[in-house]
């Protein structure tokens, strides 16, 4: 059974109290589209769980597939490292289309972020670091494909849709252990 | 238990022996087909984390039924940086061999090898149909191999100051 390592910490991307009873973390990659439909279903399932959830995203950009997706993925940690990582991230999946550097400029600065700062941080890849450890964590946890859900540490093989989703989410632990075997 | 050798080709004019790889662990992934429908897909993952197979100087070597001009392109599209080997005539032998090959579809199985420097089998898993297995499985064997080494540490991504 594939489970979620590290576990979560408050150094994470978290929507949602980390002392949450439910855990949700995505291993994401901002140019695949079927994250960008994830991430409409987690905004839904946000809105219908409200704090009972703890929502947490990283980074798992297959930059084979997906050349635009590991720079993406440094301006959502660039705009972090200014307090705004999920206004990006928000923007990122807004349109998948528009992840070329200029893009990415133009959410920064309507963002108000120090484009200086953000510029640097992107030219000197200073969070790609950070970065390659979320992928490191995605290898060592079983991610095999994106997105890659863990619901309460557990890697949750089940369809991404919102139905199933919630249905995972809400389902008594004790059920949960014995669908994992 | 002694993995059964084979030779493949890797491209229309190359072919690859498990043998070859004697001294080194060898990955052998299994897997239906080329351009299956979902992006994120297995191969792509596995290419992504490469660096995580090279750590314990491992060879990925993935194998389907698709021909060597079909993985050619479908490499190219993906950028992958290890073989995929065509188990293409006769149809899908290896995989029979490796008992990975459903013949219902005609295709391989999602199953996964660990083959030691002796070549030997260390470890293999098959994955549920509709399941992407993932890495985990694979390095927790290779690490497994390397008994008295430490475990590969990692230096923990330092605390970002927000201001």
């Amino acid at each position: 059974m594939s489970t979620l390592k590290p576990t979560l910490d408050p150094d994470d991307h978290l929507r949602g109290p980390l002392s949450a009873p439910i855990q949700l973390v995505e291993f994401g990659d901002y140019e695949c589209p079927y994250c960008g439909q994830a991430h409409r279903t987690i905004a839904a399932l946000r809105a219908a769980l409200g704090d009972r959830l703890c929502f947490a995203f990283r980074h798992f950009p297959l930059v084979g597939a997906h050349p635009h997706a590991e720079l993406a993925a440094q301006a959502a940690e660039a705009a972090g490292a200014q307090g705004k990582f999920w206004d990006m991230h928000d923007l990122l999946y807004g349109d998948q289309r528009a992840l070329s550097l200029p893009h990415l400029e133009r959410h920064a600065r309507a963002l108000g972020l120090d484009m200086e700062r953000f510029a640097d941080d992107l030219r000197s890849h200073r969070h790609l670091g950070k970065i390659r450890a979320h992928v490191h964590s995605g290898a060592i946890s079983g991610v095999g494909g994106t997105p890659t859900f863990f619901i309460n540490g557990r890697r949750h093989d089940g369809a991404h849709d919102f139905d199933s989703l919630l249905a995972a989410l809400t389902m008594d632990p004790t059920e949960r252990l014995q669908a994992h075997g | 238990m002694e993995a059964p050798d084979f030779t493949l080709k890797a491209t229309p004019d190359q072919t690859v022996s498990l043998s070859d790889f004697r001294g080194r662990p060898v990955v052998l992934a299994f897997y239906p087909a080329d351009w299956s429908p979902v992006c994120g897909d297995q191969m792509s993952v596995y290419n992504q984390i490469l660096d995580e197979f090279r750590t314990h100087d491992a060879q990925l070597l993935a194998i389907s039924t698709d021909g060597v001009w079909c993985h050619l392109a479908f490499a190219r599209d993906r950028r992958l940086g290890f073989p995929l080997l065509a188990d293409f005539e006769p149809k899908g032998a290896v995989g029979r061999t490796y008992g990975a090959y459903d013949d219902r579809e005609g295709v391989c199985e999602r199953a996964l090898f660990v083959i030691d420097g002796d070549g030997r089998i260390a470890w293999s898993y098959l994955s549920p149909s509709g399941v992407n297995p993932g890495a985990d499985g694979i390095l927790a064997a290779l690490e497994r191999l390397r008994p008295g080494e430490p475990p590969q540490t990692r230096p923990r991504q330092q605390h970002e100051t927000h201001p």
